[in-house]
This record gives structure tokens, sequence and C-alpha cells, in this order.
């Protein structure tokens, strides 16, 4: 099970943490990958200045939400 | 600089500030136990006296405020405690006439006395017959020449569920099966002779462990119209120079709860509101026939911090708010598990000033978690505005709101006592004990008339317009 955790404290909700959130949970759905993916959520990551902050199974990215379908296809299917 | 003084309301508060900062001065540099006696001296260093008779009572005193600093008697469950040897013994007779009556020829007292209480005497001067009277303050109201004048203590008169009375010393007595721990009589009370138990040591405890720990502080939305001297954005970069990991809005609790407690009430057809912990214990002790009807919500405070706590291991939660009874509500046992300790704003600009955070001069952070909605709650009003909006969102409109807005205390007990007689017209009761909402709280270093404004005007900086969208990311993430 992979587990992407984003970032929702004050900064990255400001910089859009939640269309971040809603886009990776579609995304998750429209490639039939619930099973497979844990998306999860923690108020802050401590690197507010990069958000939004997410991790993968421990791993740092910094995503904007014009960016999550690009992260998606690279980093997470890619990792599939 | 900022004089210090002038961040409180009254010298009372100044004084329990100064008692709170050097108690955590000295926890922050492990110094406490062996320096806990001096702090007295170091408030008072000087022979004169300059609230008291004589230096040794101020410092008598003073040695029990830093008890209550310390956390209080510990055999005594209730938050509030009354300092004995501070309490002035306040006249406590009721209306009197005063020699300002001019024994006039209007009697004007004598016919607004509901109760023929009032005779003359034959130079014209007024009295009061003690055996009819009824305190309704109808004289002391129409005299021309304020003659008449209330002697009751300034905490009975604060205190509107009447927990106290006097004790065989003439010193105030808490009933604690009455008390709410609302704190209005901390707040009143001219000598400072009760005092909220501070369980700012447990902070300090919780925040130096802060390397193995995620602390969390969440704050009020009354926040807003504190610390009014520096900028929001400051209060929360002085909170992270503390050690908190982070700061996180309890008004997104409060969006959580406005979904839940809307989608409760279409569905019971009646509630009361669950947010103030002073009026839930109200109910519970003077209207147990209404608890059936309280909200099963957790507070927003509570409800903010089991998520937190659900979602992230390894994490603390301090709530910082304007409340004295949200430190009661810490210790109930289905709030215990999420809520670490409670620290009112008083309590936040003494533990600032303990570790010389001087907020001015810091870089403004951000605080946006909540919507408009959630944050509107820290006033009166604010909560039923929430629950209409709820229901709207949920599509709920089949369901009518008739909401009961009580503003203080008192209006609680009229609204509860008609739904006691089933002639309630309302399906919601929004419940606040202290008068205009949390704005109004004790522990709130100022009070003020631009208050209820501020908040207003914070609400509608929230980033997030409706209360689906500021909750929908938590139902996103949620494990």
């Amino acid at each position: 099970m992979m587990k992407i955790t984003v970032c929702i404290g004050s900064s990255c909700h400001i910089k859009g943490a939640r269309q971040v959130a809603e886009r990776l949970k579609n995304l998750i759905s429209e490639n039939y990958l619930d099973d497979r993916i844990e998306l999860s959520g923690t108020f802050c990551m401590g690197k507010c200045q990069q958000g939004v902050c997410l991790t993968v199974d421990g791993k740092f990215y910094s995503v904007s939400p014009e960016q999550v379908t690009d992260f998606f296809e690279i980093e997470i299917k890619g990792r599939l | 600089m900022i004089q210090e003084k002038y961040k409180f309301d009254t010298k009372v508060q100044y004084l329990k500030y100064k008692v709170l900062r050097e108690v955590a001065k000295l926890a922050w540099e492990d110094k406490l136990l062996e320096n806990v006696m001096d702090i007295p001296k170091m408030i008072i260093p000087g022979k004169i006296p300059t609230m008291r008779c004589c230096v040794y009572k101020e410092r008598a005193i003073l040695a029990e405020r830093v008890k209550l600093a310390m956390g209080g008697n510990p055999e005594n469950p209730n938050v509030i405690e009354v300092i004995d040897i501070a309490c002035d013994e306040c006249p406590a007779a009721g209306y009197e006439v005063t020699t300002s009556c001019r024994g006039c020829l209007a009697h004007r007292c004598e016919d607004v006395c509901p109760r023929q209480a009032i005779f003359i005497d034959q130079n014209h001067v007024a009295h009061i017959d003690k055996s009819k009277c009824i305190e309704c303050g109808k004289c002391a109201k129409i005299c021309p020449y304020s003659a008449i004048a209330n002697r009751k203590r300034p905490c009975q008169n604060a205190c509107k569920v009447k927990a106290i009375s006097m004790d065989e010393e003439q010193a105030a007595l808490i009933d604690n099966e009455k008390c709410i721990a609302c704190g209005a009589c901390v707040y009143q009370c001219p000598f400072g002779a009760i005092m909220d138990k501070s369980y700012i040591l447990k902070a300090i405890d919780l925040l130096k462990n802060n390397k193995n720990q995620k602390v969390y502080a969440v704050v009020a939305p009354s926040i807003s119209s504190q610390f009014t001297y520096a900028k929001l954005g400051q209060v929360i970069t002085g909170l992270k120079n503390l050690g908190f990991h982070t700061v996180i809005e309890a008004a997104l609790g409060a969006d959580m709860v406005a979904q839940a407690e809307s989608r409760e009430l279409a569905e019971k057809g009646f509630l009361t509101s669950s947010c103030c912990p002073a009026f839930v214990s109200y109910i519970k002790s003077a209207f147990p026939e209404l608890t059936e009807h309280i909200s099963h919500n957790l507070s927003p405070m509570a409800t903010i911090a089991k998520y937190i706590k659900e979602t992230t291991e390894n994490s603390k939660v301090i709530f910082i708010g304007p409340c004295t009874a949200k430190k009661s509500e810490a210790q109930l046992e289905n709030v215990k598990p999420w809520i670490d300790t409670v620290l009112t704003f008083e309590e936040l600009q003494a533990l600032f000033d303990s570790r010389d955070i001087n907020l001015t001069v810091l870089e403004e952070d951000v605080l946006d978690n909540a919507s408009y909605f959630g944050r509107i709650f820290a006033r009166s009003g604010g909560l039923s505005d929430a629950v209409s909006q709820g229901l709207k969102e949920q599509n709920l409109t089949d369901f009518e709101l008739l909401a009961c807005t009580c503003d203080g205390i008192e209006e609680c007990r009229a609204a509860l006592m008609k739904k006691k007689r089933n002639i309630l017209n309302a399906n919601f009761i929004e419940g606040m004990a202290c008068t205009g909402g949390c704005i109004g709280g004790a522990g709130c270093l100022t009070h003020g008339e631009k208050n209820k404004a501020q908040v207003d005007a914070y609400g509608k900086e929230a980033m997030e317009k409706t209360i689906s969208d500021s909750v929908s990311v938590l139902h996103i993430v949620k494990k």
C-alpha cells in the first residue's frame, strides 16, 4: 500500500492543498487505485515555504495544484 | 515598547499575569522548585504596601496566586478557586439607601417599588424594609440622586447561576455543584480573590519536550479580538517560537460541528448546542430533564483535537482560548483523550513574556483553516448562523430552523425555563454563558465594544467561504 500524505496546515491550505487533495483523490479513483494508495493528511510538515507539501511513503515533494496531474503520472503511477 | 498593563482591562489581571509570567520563567529554566517561595518578594520587593494593609499580607496573597498558577488545590475538582485571604469580605446587604438621600418630596422610589418595601420617615428620608425587598433594583434606577446603592458583592452579582455564597468568616464560597466555571466571578472580583487554576506548567512541560512530539496549538476564533497591539500573523509566529509545531483554528472544528449539528438537528427536531461547556454544564446541573436534548457533538475544540490526534501520531494538543470553562471540559472523560491542556489568552500573554517574545517585531505567519461560519462561533449568534448555513449546504431545507440565540447565561436560563414548560417557540437553543459569546470570556486580555466587529472581519478574511469547502479536505484525507 502506497501512502500519500498531504499537508493541510494553514500555509499549504492557502496555496491550494484542498485542490491538490481533491485532484489526487479523483486521479486515484479514475485509475482504480483505491486499494493500492492510501490518501491521508496532516497539519503542517514544517516546510511552509515549499507548499503545497506532500509525502509519498515518507519522501517529500512540493506540488502545486497545476502540477498534480503530471506529478501523479510520473511519481505515483511510475512507482506502482 | 508596549506598556505591559495596557494589555489588560484591569490591574487585577495584570497582577495575576505577573505571577504567571514569573512562574513560567522559572519553569522554562528548570528553577521553579528552588525559587518558588521567592516569587512574592520578587513581585513586591518594597516595604510600602500598595494594595493591602502591609506587604506581608500582599505577599501572602501572592503566594496563593503562585499556587493557583501552578495548578491550584488538587483536592478541589473545580477549576475556579477562592483565595480566602484575598477576599475583602465586601458588604453584602443588598439595596440600601445611602446618605445621598435628600428627603425629596416626589418619593419615586416608594411608588416604583412593587412590594411596598420602601417607607419614608418624618424627615422624608427613604428606608428599605429588607423583609419585603426582592432586590429588583427599580428604586435605585429611578432615584434622581442615585441615592440607593446595591451592596451586593461583585462576585455574587456576576454569578448568575447563584453558586456563590458566604462562609462563616464572610469570605466567598463556591458551590461546586452549581458552578459552571464560566469565570464571571474571576473577572468581576475587584480584589482578584477568585482565580482560575492555571495549567501553564503542563503546557511548558509539553513544549519543552517538543523534540519527541508534535505540540499543536488550537486557537479559538476570539483570538481575532485579542493581542490587538500586534497582528494576528505575529501571534502565530510567537506561538511557533514558543515551540508549537503549528497553529490550527478551533474554528475548523466549529465548521465540522456546524455540519454535524445541522444534520443532527434536522433528524431530531430539537437540540441545545454543545459548544459552550458552561452552558452544557448548566443544563446538566440546573435542568437535568433537558439533558437528552444536548447535541451529541463534541465541542469545536474537542472535535478538531480528535481529528489531529487521529491523523497524526505522537501529537499533543493545547487549546488556547478566552474560556475558563474549557479547563473543566478538558477533564471530561470523552474530551480528555484529545486535549492535553488548556490555556487562556491571559496565560498565553504571560507565556510569551516569560520567553521575552515581543510580538510586535516578529514576521507575520498565516492562519487559515476554517470558513467564515466556523470563525463567527466566537460571538453570540454565530453558531445559529452556521447551523442555518449547514442545513442549506446539505440540502436539509425541509427543516425550518427556529433558533433561539441566548446571549449570556441569564438568557440561557430564560430559554431553558420556557423549554421545560413547553412554551418555547424554537427548535434550536444556542447557549453562550458569557455575554457577547466567547469574546466576553473571562480569560480574554481585553473586552471591548469592537470585538464583535473584529470577529466578523476575521470571518470574512477566511479563504474558504462555505462550511462544506473547509471541511471537505478533512474527509478526503482522513485515514
